[in-house]
């Protein structure tokens, strides 16, 4: 019996003690987070205008761009699993350019995530690989941080590129690559050209009159 | 106490290269030398944080259950490390990703409680913290150095995640259109560069 008490005791203060480690951390934790939350929150929304800079200039609009979108529901051009968000820059109410997020799925590793600047005529005004899991040193050129290839999209449109036109110079397409990783490009150029059909079908809901 | 902690933190019992202790990070995170040190200097400040909370509690914790509430002392402290440089420094947060909030299962850090902090009085804990931590740091800045300087044919590229956009420029490019050698940049380099690290400590030792 007394064996049992003794062991009751041990198993009694070890519950306690935990207890108290736990209350101490999570109190020091919440503490911690209600601290560090808006600062989080501002240094993401800053994060994400360097983003959205990348694919337009800031002359192109005077509204702020992070509050100005429009929910983009899933759909077989943007490739968008969950609904994204379509900024639109605006100049003096009017709608400038549309930023568009799409996604390539049929990358070589991965889905690789896009930002597609276009403005009113539907030319690219600007692109970048957001994410990707490319090869490094490999497929990875299409990030701006390690070449400049993404930049040839640029003034790229529906109106002076055709159909067959979206595609790597190999399969007989107007677009570089960089011999040794093909997919990779082949993808982007789809995912882009999509997004160009894909702005082209609903300009009207951009706010951009045909 | 002092110089001991030392001795045994840089060299003796350095954690990089002698207790082979923490080697997902060593391995992962050292494609360049900033993102090497940054993830060190992480993991020393959670070691000097746990070893110096850990070590004034020491004598009312039950032996039973002290593993778990060691890892959650240092679980706690990961966080609040972790939601500091989401704040503080956005772009290293992305660059580092997973592996500051993996320092929790890093071994050295509860070794290093578990060994010493827990039988040993504070000011001597929050030593051996830093120099563990500071060993292991300088493992990952070498390493990140070899692979950086093979792989990409820089030295201290991407400052500016640290310390913001002025430090932009700040990296050396030592070779004009450096092909790059991807296998330093890719997992291997990363166990041939700590192979080579180790087997080098090994031939001082017994040298000496």
């Amino acid at each position: 019996m007394i064996n049992f008490l003794m062991k009751y005791k041990v198993v009694a203060q070890t519950i306690f003690v935990m207890l108290l480690f736990g209350l101490i951390f999570s109190a020091f934790l919440s503490f911690f987070y209600e601290k560090t939350n808006p600062i989080i929150l501002k240094s993401e929304a800053e994060a994400k205008e360097r983003l959205l800079l990348q694919v337009i200039t800031k002359d192109l609009y005077d509204n702020d761009l992070s509050k100005d979108f429009i929910e983009i529901l899933p759909n077989p051009y943007l490739k968008n699993k969950l609904s994204t968000k379509a900024y639109l820059a605006k100049k003096s109410n009017e709608v400038q350019a549309v930023i568009l997020e799409t996604r390539a799925p049929d990358g070589y590793s991965g889905d690789i995530y896009l930002l597609v600047g276009i403005n009113r005529q539907g030319e690219i005004i600007g692109s970048r690989v957001i994410k990707h899991q490319e090869t490094p040193g490999l497929g990875d050129y299409i990030d701006i941080r390690k070449g400049k290839w993404i930049e040839i999209f640029k003034e790229a449109s529906l109106k002076i590129y055709s159909e067959k036109d979206w595609g790597v110079i190999k399969d007989n397409g107007k677009f570089d690559y960089v011999a040794g990783a093909t997919i990779t490009p082949r993808a982007v150029i789809k995912a882009i050209h999509n997004a160009l059909i894909y702005f082209e079908y609903n300009k009207q809901e951009f706010g951009i009159d045909v | 106490m002092f110089k001991k902690a030392l001795t045994e933190g840089l060299w003796k019992q350095n954690a990089g290269v002698v207790q082979l202790l923490g080697l997902c990070p060593t391995l992962a995170v050292t494609t360049t030398v900033v993102n090497g040190v940054s993830l060190g200097i992480a993991t020393m400040i959670v070691m000097i944080l746990s070893n110096g909370a850990i070590s004034p509690i020491r004598k009312f914790v039950p032996d039973e259950v002290r593993v778990p509430i060691f890892i959650l002392v240092i679980a706690g402290l990961v966080t609040a490390i972790d939601l500091s440089v989401h704040a503080f420094a956005e772009p290293l947060y992305r660059a580092l990703g997973i592996f500051i909030p993996l320092i929790v299962t890093n071994c050295i850090v509860l070794a290093r409680v578990e060994s010493f902090a827990s039988k040993n009085p504070t000011l001597p804990s929050i030593y051996d913290g830093f120099f563990m931590g500071l060993g292991l740091c300088i493992v990952l800045a070498i390493l990140g150095g070899m692979r950086e300087f093979l792989g990409r044919g820089t030295l201290f590229s991407d400052l500016d995640l640290i310390f913001g956009k002025s430090f932009e420029n700040f990296g050396i490019q030592f070779f004009d259109n450096y092909e790059g050698f991807l296998l330093a940049v890719l997992p291997p380099g990363a166990f041939l560069g700590l192979a080579l690290l180790i087997a080098i400590t090994n031939w001082i030792n017994q040298k000496n």
